[in-house]
Order: structure tokens, then C-alpha cells, then sequence
């Protein structure tokens, strides 16, 4: 038995030895092939008597499964070691850089407007448009600003010229004819925001001829003023997402409310920065006019075909370009329309960046 | 409207500080614009008296003084000033005063070799003044040492608030002091109307137009001395920026600041015959007061004599008839315009004036006599002469407006609950009389029963804006303070919130942030253009009658020349690559039109270590764009027809349009046409598209639910086709055709090669399509498959393809 015992312990040592798969293919053949030595071992098994096979049948069959594993084991060895060698080959730079595609972006006025618009859902606003090209009865007649009020002039109005016979026509200077229009097509109770482009003719540096406006209204039974001041505390704190803004409202007039509200909000300078939220009364402090508000003037509501005596509320306005330049700090307003592409990708949003309630408005 | 504290004053008896007084006047609604103390620019600058003056021992024009300013030993200054003598009483800059004029700071210097301490200032150095010819020469008994704003009457802080448009009232210092005494800041002092005893009868006015001018009072004096205004007046007007001229014209001006009543002055000697207030007379023509000439027309009131119109009544004074220095008989006007006119007469001649303002709000109807009174009694004091009795011409409306009210509206509007009584408190010290029983008793059926009665408010004549309920609301609460309204929340509908955005929003919403995260960046361009712009991309239906500039006059009828320009102007910045989208309307005389545009421009890909050089963008670059806006905006897509080319904006033989239907375009795309790109500064491939979202067909509602769908258990099964097509067979119409040849089997065909050159005759091309088979319940046979590719080669060969060989 010592000679089955030399030739195992012979194979394994050469099987361990090759060191290419050639080599060990090779072996094999000579081994296990037709003609392989194991192999002609294992047919001399075969014309044995069943006592004889009993006796010298174990060992062979040792020696085919032990050079059968070895074979493997050596094969798995020279294949690692092969794909290791061919992986190392394979090594590229990795710090060299990849293109991830072009980086897209959305202006923040439309972001601000979905901010605003996620915001106004929470609280049961709708949103509702209306033409850009007005006629003067829904943006200046319907709204209590007759013909002589000094406060058609205060707004400098883009004209169109008159034609015979039709209305005379404009680009609304506020969002608040989509008021009108809302009031006369759907009755009451009425909960909407309505943002959307308006134009003055006035241009410097917070100034530009076309600009963003969003506008609010609510109408219902026994809507006061107390509703609009809670309303504008609410959605101001929610959109600078800050509990500390304060405001301080004044007094003012609008002729299509009344009273009429301006509504401020504290800032405090920071690094010679305003930043929305504190005492805008505190030494470091002031206050940056927001939004003009107020309840909704009778003659309005008359006006859009509703009864003042049953139907009252409240409505606001504010620019939503400034509403940006506050939250994300611009200072020139003209460059919110230049498409300057640096600008875009400073100041804008990631597509992604969608706001929502869940996540914060300010994305 | 400006005026200074001391001025308030004057009105108002009052121990509030001036924090107080400007934190009450923001919660009454007079908004502070600002608020300056002239007496702290001016701190360091004292009295000083020249002790000696010598000549600098360097320079002609130099002297050298010694000048006391009150405390220690008096110092050594070098002064260029001709007039600097010994004796002058003057002003005296400091070492480390600043100086307003230029904002240096005074320091001891050396000048022409000479040691100098300070400065002898001038008026304008000071900014009290434009003299410069020598330094300020104070009267000898100005007390030296004592801070020169102190002494001068500086001290005294300037207040500009801003006044709505319907606070006639408050386009006066009484008007604004008697709002701070309502919110409880002192006691408004009683006004002193003088009498006056006239010599001899009024002056001959009338009014001929009592719409425009129903009223016109006036009184002569006669024997007047103009000159300069006393120093109170003076200072007072100086303080807000009126520039003080003589006595008679500061007089009108004080108390149209002073009271809110605009007055004019006429120079008797410059009339003829008597003064009417009639319509202007097409043509006519006055010099103002500002040196400009206006033609007035028959809408407007004017202030005329026999021969010439002498003011545009209520709104500006006409040059050759106003106060001069040698004026001797005068005639004071005291008128009441029409609110309406004035708007009107100013709107047409674009003439704004501080009377305007006022008669524009409308100033107070009951005050004529009174205001008359006041002027003329300034005028015998200040400029002597006799006045005369006055004439009345016309009545102003003096019908009071009565209101009913009841204290449970200020509630009821507001949300905040004030006492009846403090209401009644409110309103009164605002000038209203209150009458009635809030709360009146009532007999029924012989029992005592309160019933909510009502107040009788009468709304005083300087107080034309109010005239409903509202009004008495939004007085009351704007003294008691917006602050004491209780925050109220909306009643919130139970659960969750529900959506509210539209249809069309969420169109807008997913295709903004579908082209953002394709890399485009979202851009806001004006709604105008210039005429030119406009005219390239077809023309405007609508151009502004008064465009701010004539590159903002047109309102746009394509997205494209805004975008164009942006591109342009990243271009010349040095962009290489642009890529911006705009969501915006176009306008029509048919309506607005929801619009989404897009530029590409430049490089496609920049050059790369892995992609080479730098590939620029195509047609189809537009085309996959317009296909994924499209997408996202919910269009149907694979219905979508190509149609030929696009309009003239684009290259003619590289663009397209998207169609449901020959009528309903959806998009447009394609290679910018050439000489389009030149017209906006552009070379190399620009490539474009628009998306008509309005033309999108709604999406029908169908619920969350989805159409049952389970993966089909069999695999798909591909097969390649490639045809030879003539040339003018379009692609689209090929695929098209093999889709269609076994509807159920095919599912999908995707064209994946052209092919024109070796092999393939001239006028004709190659097309490749990989055809998408599923199989249902069981495999396709050989059979089977042979059918389907022997109809799908029928079927392109109704379009004149020939399967490759």
C-alpha cells in the first residue's frame, strides 16, 4: 500500500506545485484522464473479487478524492490569483473627474410661490388667476379707485390705447382684480391666494417694471380683522420659518379696504445684514414694510354683486419678489430678471427642493 | 409731510418725548419716514469772537486770528476768509467737529507753516445756507461759547411722515397734532382766528365756474412792506426744506403747512380789473411759478384777470402776478377747488405742487374765513398795510355728512371690543359729535326692554374721506391701536388639509421642475418687448400706449426674444454652455396663453477627457426636451403627430411641431434659424423650443385607481427589419406603419438606424427597426412569426420600402 500512499502524497505535491492552469490541466490529465495513472488504478478495481475490492478498493478511492480536491482547491487559487493580477492591470485614476450632466435650476420667485401657495393649502386657500391685460373696472373701478382718486396716480399705470368702443385696457398694477373676478364667479365662503405678475411703470434698484405680487382674500360671515391678523402672523412666521418675527402693523389706507392695515416685520442687523425676526423696535433693530392688507372695503363687495351686510372679510397683498430678497437675502431686485445663469445657480432651487409642509416650506 | 417738533408743538401741549410722539404717530397710521436733528450734525460748532486778525506771514490771501470761543485761552486759527476781522461774532468748528458740507474732521494742523486750531465756518460749509464768500457774521449780541445750534433755535428734530391720500387733515401740522392728542399725547391747543377790521369793500372776484371752483374768498391789503420773513418763520420753513423768499409768499406757505389751507398772493399792481375763477380757454396759456409755460384747456379752473390768466387755480401761481419785493397792495385768495378737478388738471399737465396735494385730498370746506382771517392778520403784522373787508364768492359745501353707528360694529368689523364710551371719547377728540343712546329703553307691552340703538356720528368738515360705518371703525381702532386686536385663527376645516391647486398650477409645477432637473435653468423675462424683437417672432397683438422704455413696449407674442436675449447676454459673459427655460404667458387678443419656452446654446458637452471635443446641441436635442416637457405636462405623447417644419423662427429644414391633430400644435422645436440668431447677437447652433401648455388637453379624472395590469408570464421577443426607403419617406411614417401591421402581436417598434452611402442607391436611405412581439398564453410559432414579418413588410411596402437584402 505504501506505493498508492507515495504516488498520493507524489500528486499532491506536484498539483500544489503547478502554477499555471496549464500546468495543473496537465496533471489532471494525467491523473484522472482516460489514460491518467488514478484512472488506471481505479479500472484495476474492477476484475477484483468482492473480498479483494474490499481490501484495496478504499485507498484508491482515497487517492481519486483527495487529488480530485486538491485539483480544485489549486484551480480556485490560480483563478483568484489570476483575476486578482488582471484587476491590478485594470486600475484606472478614479480621482479623475465624471460628468454628472447638466445642473438645472428653479428661480426663486416660483419657488417662493410654492412655498406661499403650501403654505395658504394648510389654511384652506385656493389658488386663482386671472388676465395680466386688465380693463380699468377690474383693476381700478371695481376696487373703489374712481376715476380722480389720487391713488390711481399713485400707481404709475402701463396703458394700452383706447380703442372705440371697448374698455379701456391696462397691465393690472396689482394682483387684486383676480379678487373681483373671484367674488363674481363663485359664491361665498372664498378662500384664495392669487399670485402672479403685475406691472408699474417705475424701475431702480427695488423697482421693476414687471414684478410678483400675491394676493389673499377671504370671505365669509363674521370675518374680522382679528382673522386678518392672525392669518398674516401665521403664514409670516411659517414662511421666514422663524418663531421669533414680530410684527408691527399700521394704520394705513387702500381704497378698496377699510380700515386699511401696512404690516411691517422686525429685522435685526446682523454683520450689517438684515435678517428677518426681532424687535424691529431693539437698537439693532428696524422694520421693512411686507404687505398691505385690510377688511374688504363694502362698495368692493357691493360691487362683485354680494351683500356687504351679510359678507365681509379681509385682503392682503405682497410682493413676492421682495418676499424672496427678505428670506434668501438678495439685494437687487433687476436681477431677478436677467437669467443671468451664475445668478440662477446661486439663488436658485433644485428641482427637488419642492416644498412642502412635512419637510419645511423653505426646502 | 415735514414739519419740527417745536412746530408740533405749537398745536399740541404735550410732555411726551419724541420716541413717544414718533411710535404713536406709526400707530395712528402716519407713518414716520424719518426723523433728523440738524443740531447733531452741528455738534462742536460754537459762538466764537475774532479777537485779532493778522496777515499770514506766508500767503496774501490767508490771515492768521485769534479767536475766543469761551472756554481756556483763546485759539490760533488760519482763516481765508475776506470778511474774518477782529470783532466778528461768528461760528466756530472745533477740533474733531465734523464738518456737514464735506465731512471732514477738524483737527489742529499746520497751514502754510502757521499752527491753526479749528474753523471759522461758512453758511454752506455748515449746510445752513449757499453763502461762501466769507464766514457767517452772527449779531453782536450772540452770546460766544455757546453751542451755535443751541443758540440758532437747531435744536429742534425735523419729523417727515407719510400721508395717506385720505388724510386731507393731515396735510397740516394741526391735522397731525390734533391726532396725537385723540391718542392721548397732550391737549390740542385752541386755535386763535383773529378778527379783522376792514377799510373799505372787499376786492372784486368771482367765481364763473362754481363746478371747479364753487368758492372764492379773498381780501386786499393795501400799503404792505415786503421783505424778510421773521426768524421763526424762516427757521421753521428752512428746517423742512422750504426755501424762505419774502414775508408775503412764506406767509401763504406757513399756513398751507401750518393748517393744511393753501392761499395765493397777488400783486395788485399787476392785475387788471378784478380776478375771476373760470374754465380755461383752449389755447390760453400761463407762466407758472416753477418758470414753465402750461396750455390750458376747457376742463381745467383757472385764476384770470381782463387780459391773462394768472393761476392754475389750486395747483400753481402764475409767474408775473405772485408777491415780489417791492409789492405794495396785495390780494390774498382764499378758494375752494373741486377735489376732482384739481386730480384731473394735474394728471393732464403732469404738475405736481404742494396746493395740489391739498386741494386734491381736499382741503377743509368750512375753514375759508378762517384761513382768510389768519393770512390777512399775518400780513398787517408782519408787512403792515390796511386790509379790507372781504369778499365771498360762492358757497363752499358745507353740508355735513351724518352717519348712524352703533359701538357693537367696532366689534363686529374689527374683532377688538372698546368701550362705548371710549368710542365716544375717540371720535369726539377727532372733531366728530356723537349724539344718541347707544343703548336706548324701550316700552313693550308696558316692560322696560334695551334695545341697540344707535349713535347719530356727524363727521367733522375737515374729514372728507369718511362717509360709512367702516370708516368710524377704522378711526376708533386706529387710536385705541391694531396691537389690542386679538389674534382670531380661521376656523380650520376638520382633518387634514385638502389640496388646492389647480389643474393647470400642477401642470405648471411638474413641468418647472421636470425642465430644472433636465439641467435648465429657470429664468423670468420682462412680458414686453421692443417692436423689433416682437416683429421677428410674428408681431404683437398688443403695444403699450406709455412704455417705460421703447425696449419694453410690446407685450410678447413668443417666449423666444426674452430667452434669446438672456442667452445673449450669458454668451458675452463668457458662458459656454446655456441652457434656460422660461414658464411664462404670451399675449393675444384672444387671451393669455400659458407658454413654456427653452434655449440651448453653445455646448451640448464640453470637451472632455472621456467625450473629446466639445459637441454642440442639434434639432434633436430640442425635440427630446419638447417630448419630456411634454411628458410632464401629462400630454399624450406617443399619439403626438410630427408635423413638417416650424415657423419662420426656425431653420426651415430642422424643426418640427407636435400635433394632435393638423389644428391642435402642441410644441414647436428645432434649430434656430439663422439670421433670428444674428438679430440677437448669436452665432453657432441655437436651438429652441416653446410648449404650448393651454393647448394640452386636460387629463380626464380617473380616481387613484389603476387599470388592472399583471406582467405578461412570457417574455417579449425582438426582431430587426431594415428597409430601403426612398429619401423623402419620413421615419416617423415607417414606424408608424410597422406598428400598425399586427396590432396585438407588436407592441412595440423603435427605429435604431440610418443608414445612406455604399449599398444604398441614390434616393433612397436605410432604415433599421427593432420590432417588440409579446406573445399571450403560449409562444409564437415559426408560422406565427413569419406571418407577423411578412404583414410588417407589407405594411412598409405601401410606403415604398423594400426589405434589405
Amino acid at each position: 500500500m505504501t506505493e498508492i500512499s507515495a504516488l498520493k502524497t507524489g500528486l499532491i505535491a506536484d498539483i500544489a506545485a503547478a502554477d499555471t492552469l496549464d500546468a495543473l490541466e496537465a496533471l489532471r490529465v494525467g491523473a484522472l484522464g482516460k489514460s491518467g495513472v488514478v484512472t488506471g488504478l481505479l479500472k484495476t478495481l474492477g476484475p477484483m473479487s468482492p473480498e479483494e475490492r474490499l481490501e484495496k478498493g478504499p485507498p484508491i478511492q482515497d487517492l481519486r478524492e483527495s487529488v480530485t480536491a486538491a485539483l480544485a482547491e489549486r484551480k480556485a487559487q490560480l483563478e483568484q490569483a489570476a483575476l486578482d493580477a488582471k484587476l491590478a492591470s485594470e486600475r484606472v485614476d478614479m480621482t479623475l473627474p465624471a460628468d454628472i450632466g447638466p445642473q438645472g435650476s428653479v428661480h426663486p420667485v416660483s419657488q417662493v410661490m410654492d412655498e406661499l401657495a403650501e403654505i395658504f393649502a394648510d389654511l384652506g386657500f385656493s389658488v386663482a388667476t386671472g388676465p395680466e391685460i386688465e380693463d380699468d373696472w377690474h383693476n381700478f373701478t371695481a376696487l373703489n379707485i374712481p376715476e380722480t382718486h389720487p391713488a390711481r396716480a399713485m400707481h404709475d399705470t402701463f396703458y394700452f390705447p383706447d380703442e372705440e368702443g371697448q374698455k379701456k385696457m391696462l397691465l393690472r398694477t396689482h394682483t387684486s382684480p383676480v379678487q373681483i373676478r373671484t367674488m363674481m364667479n363663485q359664491p361665498p365662503p372664498i378662500r384664495i391666494i392669487a399670485p402672479g405678475r403685475v406691472y408699474r411703470s417705475d424701475s431702480d434698484a427695488t423697482h421693476t417694471p414687471m414684478f410678483h405680487q400675491i394676493e389673499g382674500l377671504v370671505i365669509d360671515r363674521g370675518i374680522t380683522l382679528g382673522h386678518l391678523k392672525w392669518t398674516l402672523e401665521t403664514f409670516l412666521k411659517a414662511f421666514f420659518e422663524r418663531e421669533d418675527i414680530v410684527l408691527r402693523l399700521r394704520p394705513s389706507y387702500f381704497p378698496f379696504t377699510e380700515p386699511s392695515v401696512e404690516v411691517d416685520v422686525g429685522y435685526t442687523l446682523v454683520n450689517g445684514q438684515r435678517i428677518i425676526g426681532g424687535d424691529g423696535d431693539a437698537a439693532d433693530g428696524g422694520w421693512l414694510e411686507v404687505l398691505g392688507s385690510g377688511m374688504v372695503n363694502r362698495r368692493v363687495i357691493e360691487a362683485c354683486g354680494l351683500d356687504p351686510d351679510e359678507w365681509q372679510g379681509f385682503a392682503f397683498g405682497t410682493g413676492v419678489d421682495r418676499l424672496a430678497m427678505l428670506k434668501y437675502g438678495m439685494n437687487d431686485l433687476r436681477a431677478f430678471f436677467d437669467g443671468d445663469l451664475r445668478w440662477l445657480k446661486h439663488y436658485g432651487f433644485s428641482a427637488l427642493d419642492v416644498p412642502t409642509l412635512s419637510g419645511g416650506v423653505g426646502a | 409731510m415735514k414739519f419740527t417738533l417745536s412746530w408740533l408743538k405749537t398745536h399740541l401741549d404735550t410732555d411726551a418725548d419724541l420716541a413717544t410722539i414718533l411710535k404713536t404717530l406709526n400707530a395712528i397710521g402716519l407713518e414716520v419716514e424719518g426723523v433728523e436733528n440738524p443740531a447733531e450734525r452741528l455738534a462742536g460748532f460754537k459762538i466764537a469772537r475774532v479777537l485779532t486778525a493778522d496777515k499770514h506771514p506766508q500767503a496774501d490771501k490767508l490771515q492768521v486770528l485769534t479767536v475766543d470761543h469761551g472756554d481756556g485761552e483763546p485759539l490760533q486759527v488760519v482763516c481765508g476768509a475776506p470778511n474774518a476781522r477782529a470783532g466778528l461774532i461768528g461760528v466756530f468748528g472745533l477740533e474733531g467737529a465734523v464738518v456737514p458740507s464735506n465731512g471732514m474732521v477738524l483737527k489742529k494742523t499746520a497751514i502754510r507753516g502757521v499752527e491753526s486750531n479749528g474753523m471759522m465756518c461758512s453758511t454752506r460749509e455748515l449746510e445752513l445756507g449757499d453763502d461762501h464768500d466769507g464766514i457767517i457774521e452772527l449779531a453782536p449780541d450772540a452770546p460766544v461759547g455757546r453751542v451755535y445750534a443751541d443758540w440758532a433755535g437747531l435744536d429742534d428734530p425735523v419729523i417727515d411722515v407719510s400721508v395717506t391720500p385720505n388724510r386731507q387733515d393731515c396735510m397740516g401740522v394741526r391735522g397731525i397734532a390734533r391726532d396725537l392728542a385723540a391718542a392721548g399725547l397732550g391737549r390740542l391747543n385752541a386755535i386763535i382766528v383773529p378778527t379783522i377790521e376792514g377799510a373799505g369793500p372787499g376786492p372784486d372776484v368771482r367765481t364763473d365756474d362754481p363746478d371747479g371752483c364753487p368758492a372764492f374768498y379773498a381780501r386786499t391789503v393795501r400799503g404792505v412792506t415786503n421783505g424778510a420773513s421773521p426768524d421763526w418763520m424762516a427757521r421753521r420753513l428752512k428746517a423742512i426744506g422750504q426755501k424762505p423768499i419774502s414775508a408775503l409768499v412764506d406767509i401763504t406757505n406757513y399756513i398751507m403747512i401750518d393748517l393744511g389751507r393753501p392761499l395765493h398772493v397777488y400783486d395788485m399792481a399787476t392785475l387788471k380789473g378784478g380776478l375771476v375763477a373760470r374754465k380755461g380757454r383752449s389755447g390760453e396759456q400761463v407762466l407758472a411759478l416753477n418758470g414753465k409755460t402750461y396750455t390750458v384747456d376747457e376742463s381745467m379752473t383757472v385764476i384770470a384777470d381782463d387780459e391773462a390768466v394768472h393761476d392754475i387755480g389750486g395747483i400753481m401761481g402764475g409767474e408775473h402776478s405772485g408777491a415780489q419785493d417791492d409789492t405794495s397792495d396785495v390780494l390774498i385768495e382764499c378758494a375752494y377747488f373741486t377735489p376732482e378737478r384739481i386730480a384731473v388738471t394735474g394728471q393732464k399737465l403732469a404738475l405736481t405742487s404742494d396746493a395740489r396735494g391739498r386741494f386734491e385730498r381736499g382741503v377743509d370746506p368750512a375753514f375759508l374765513d378762517d384761513g382768510l382771517s389768519i393770512a390777512t392778520s399775518l400780513v398787517v403784522t408782519l408787512c403792515g398795510g390796511t386790509p379790507s373787508e372781504a369778499t365771498r364768492a360762492g358757497a363752499p359745501p358745507l353740508a355735513l355728512r351724518t352717519i348712524a353707528y352703533t359701538p357693537d360694529q367696532c366689534l363686529a368689523l374689527a374683532g377688538v371690543d372698546v368701550p362705548a364710551d371710549e368710542q365716544k371719547r375717540i371720535l369726539e377728540s377727532l372733531g366728530f359729535s356723537v349724539s344718541g343712546d347707544a343703548d336706548s329703553v324701550e316700552y313693550q307691552d308696558g316692560m322696560p326692554v334695551s334695545v341697540p340703538g344707535h349713535w347719530t356720528v356727524t363727521v367733522p368738515s375737515w374729514r372728507r374721506d369718511v362717509d360709512g360705518w367702516p370708516d368710524l371703525v377704522e378711526e376708533v381702532v386706529r387710536i385705541v391701536g391694531l396691537d389690542h386686536v386679538p389674534s382670531t385663527p380661521l376656523p380650520r376645516t376638520p382633518g387634514v388639509a385638502r389640496p388646492t391647486a389647480t389643474p393647470e398650477q400642477l401642470v405648471e409645477r411638474r413641468v418647472r421642475r421636470t425642465a430644472a432637473a433636465r439641467g435648465l435653468a429657470e429664468a423670468i423675462n420682462w412680458s414686453f418687448l421692443s417692436e423689433k424683437e416682437a416683429a421677428a417672432v410674428g408681431g404683437g397683438d398688443w403695444t403699450l400706449a406709455n412704455p417705460i422704455s421703447e425696449d419694453l413696449k410690446v407685450m410678447r407674442p413668443s417666449l423666444l426674444p426674452g430667452l434669446l436675449s438672456a442667452t445673449k447676454r450669458n454668451v458675452d459673459r463668457g458662458a459656454a454652455s446655456v441652457r434656460l427655460f422660461e414658464l411664462g404667458r404670451r399675449y393675444f387678443k384672444q387671451g393669455e396663453r400659458a407658454t413654456v419656452g427653452f434655449v440651448l446654446a453653445g455646448e451640448k458637452v464640453a470637451r472632455g477627457w472621456q467625450s473629446g471635443k466639445a459637441q454642440p446641441f442639434d434639432a434633436f436635442d430640442a425635440k427630446a426636451e419638447v417630448i419630456a416637457l411634454l411628458a410632464a405636462a401629462g400630454a399624450p405623447v406617443a399619439n403626438l403627430q410630427g408635423f413638417g417644419e416650424a415657423s419662420a423662427a426656425y431653420h426651415p429644414g430642422q424643426s418640427g411641431t407636435l400635433r394632435l391633430g393638423p389644428k391642435m400644435m402642441l410644441a414647436e422645436y428645432g434649430v434656430l434659424h439663422p439670421s433670428l440668431a444674428r438679430q440677437f447677437g448669436l452665432s453657432g447652433a441655437v436651438v429652441a423650443g416653446e410648449i404650448f401648455l393651454d393647448a394640452i388637453p386636460p387629463k380626464r379624472k380617473s380616481g387613484a385607481l389603476r387599470a388592472p395590469y399583471a406582467p405578461p408570464a412570457l417574455q417579449a421577443v425582438k426582431r430587426d427589419f431594415a428597409f430601403l426607403v426612398p429619401a423623402d419617406v419620413e421615419a416617423d411614417a415607417l414606424v408608424r406603419a410597422v406598428r400598425g401591421a399586427d396590432k396585438k402581436a407588436i407592441v412595440d417598434a423603435r427605429l435604431f438606424d440610418v443608414f445612406v452611402g455604399p449599398g444604398v442607391e441614390d434616393g433612397q436611405k436605410s432604415l433599421a427597426i427593432e420590432v417588440t412581439l409579446q406573445p399571450g398564453d403560449k409562444s409564437f410559432s415559426q408560422e406565427e412569426l413569419e406571418a407577423i414579418s411578412a404583414s410588417v413588410v407589407k405594411a412598409a411596402g405601401k410606403l415604398g420600402a423594400t426589405l434589405r437584402g
